[in-house]
């Protein structure tokens, strides 16, 4: 044990800082007031008060820092996606990520490991390609690889894969995991240093407007003054959506996950399979991190489920026969806030003053820095950043939607 | 393991059964608006609570309609749908 650590058990005061104060009381006004105190609402508040010196800006959390689904997704961040504006967005996102250990002087334990979407039929070999040829264009490093790389550099896998043997895969170089706490303290430690109150186990209970502009926030500590609202909530936008009596095509269902006991190093990169619906990678602690697809009816809880574990395994075992004595040491899910097509909802709303950061359904973690940076441009001006106006709330009136489920559904 | 009441098989695992959404009811499409159109096609009510859902026992290929608290996930009802009669 660290003598360190000997020290913390025998001070009666703790002889380090917190990351963050923890405000007693809420002020009467805010600036700015921000729902959510996951990754997404704290990445806003640190950009807002970093690049725009907007300080005087609250973040409402009705659970702990980071508990929502910052705390429970597979970690993964790349940028391999299909369309033009959701591949330019999830890069400017990963050149993002590059930076944020420094800049917070914090180890997020951004390790950069490589990224296979496997491809067992002929169908998702076009898919590949289409989306490499698309990579390559805006400059992202993607191309379509044969079953010897696979191999080569996953040597455990069994390249039949029971019944779907792997054609070849979409390799994304860059593909990344980090470890995901760690993102929303930075991002809170960041914002809590330059003047934003973190308010933890406080819930918002209703969004008061006049005249179509947001005026006041109702909360379980209070009453807030405010013409500015950003609803960074994921599996809870719509509860808080109907306070404001604003429909959306947003729908929540479960999204699962489980980790193994911890094994000696073997997998270094991360593997996807759109046709066995799973996705693997292996933690720093030596875990292997395991997802499939979304649970497949609406849920609002994070409840798990005996039959995704047995299912997830099943597909795993054809990809990983040796892995068949190691036990699954835990289990989780979240509640994911889906779009029918699968890119997320940001910009301004139909209430002046209130914004939205939703639909990140299954791939919010890698878009943490982006989305926080854009829509504190979007505050900040009272209009849309330019990488994401494609992702208005307006899209579906217009019948404009992006086409993004190929590169997001399963890969997340 | 869940067990949902199929209307024609009786009691069933969830595994057997798909979940086709909310029961909506769409505008007149000869003189509804292309924004109303939209409106019923993609916007839904998103928030938890009970909801009627239509469900599909997929071995006997049965259609009814599910009464589901989508909060708690508790199946309350299940009976056969009748065609939209009010």
């Amino acid at each position: 044990m660290p003598w360190r650590l000997l020290r913390f058990g025998l001070s009666k005061k703790h002889p380090e800082p917190r990351m963050f104060d923890a405000p007693d009381a809420l002020k009467p006004s805010y600036d700015v007031v921000i729902i959510g105190g996951g990754g997404h609402g704290l990445a806003c508040a640190y950009y807002l008060a970093r690049d725009f010196g907007i300080t005087n800006v609250c973040v409402l959390e009705k659970g702990y820092i980071g508990g929502g689904n910052t705390g429970r997704n597979t970690t993964i961040i790349r940028s391999n996606y299909l369309t033009p504006e959701g591949a330019q967005f999830y890069d400017k996102s990963l050149e993002l990520w590059q930076d944020l250990s420094t800049e917070f002087d914090l180890n997020l334990f951004y390790s950069n490991r490589g990224h296979f979407t496997l491809a067992h039929t002929d169908a998702a070999m076009r898919t590949s390609r289409w989306r490499a040829e698309v990579n390559k264009h805006y400059g992202i490093d993607s191309e379509v690889v044969g079953p010897e790389f696979v191999k080569k550099h996953a040597p455990m896998i069994n390249l039949q894969c029971g019944h779907h043997p792997i054609m070849g895969a979409l390799y994304h170089a860059p593909g990344s995991v980090a470890r995901h706490d760690a993102v929303a303290w930075g991002y809170g430690r960041g914002a809590n240093m330059r003047g934003v109150e973190i308010h933890q186990r406080t819930e918002v209970l209703g969004i008061d407007t006049k005249g179509g502009k947001v005026c006041g926030v109702k909360t379980s500590k209070g009453y807030i003054e405010t013409t500015k609202v950003l609803s960074a909530t994921a599996g809870s936008t719509p509860r808080i959506l109907k306070m404001l009596d604003i429909d959306t095509p947003i729908f929540i269902h479960p999204l699962q996950a489980m980790v193994s006991e911890p094994l000696k190093p073997w997998l270094d990169t991360i593997l996807v399979s759109g046709s066995l619906h799973i996705y693997i990678s292996q933690s720093s602690r030596g875990e292997l991190v395991m997802g499939a697809s979304l649970d497949p009816y609406e849920v609002h809880s994070t409840r798990s489920t005996l039959d995704f574990p047995e299912g997830l395994s099943a597909q795993m075992l054809d990809m990983f026969p040796f892995l068949s004595e190691v036990k699954v040491m835990r289990q989780w899910a979240g509640m994911a806030d889906m779009t029918p097509d699968f890119a997320p909802i940001m910009g301004k709303t139909r209430i002046d003053g209130f914004y939205l950061d939703a639909g990140w359904g299954t791939y919010g973690f890698k878009a943490t820095p982006v989305s926080g940076k854009t829509m504190a441009y979007t505050i900040a001006n009272d209009k849309p950043h330019e990488l994401i106006t494609a992702f208005s709330s307006e899209r579906f009136k217009n019948y404009e939607l992006t086409g993004e489920k190929g590169a997001a559904s399963v890969g997340h | 393991m869940k067990i949902m009441t199929c209307p024609i098989n009786g009691e069933r695992p969830i595994s057997e059964f798909y979940y086709w959404g909310a029961i909506k009811t769409p505008p007149n499409p000869d003189i509804c608006s292309d924004e109303e159109w939209s409106d019923y096609v993609f916007n839904k009510n998103g928030a938890p609570g009970i909801k009627k859902e239509f469900w599909c026992h997929s071995p006997s290929n049965t259609w009814f309609v599910a009464e589901r608290d989508t909060l708690t996930d508790t199946i309350l009802k299940t009976y056969l749908y009748d065609g939209g009669a009010k």
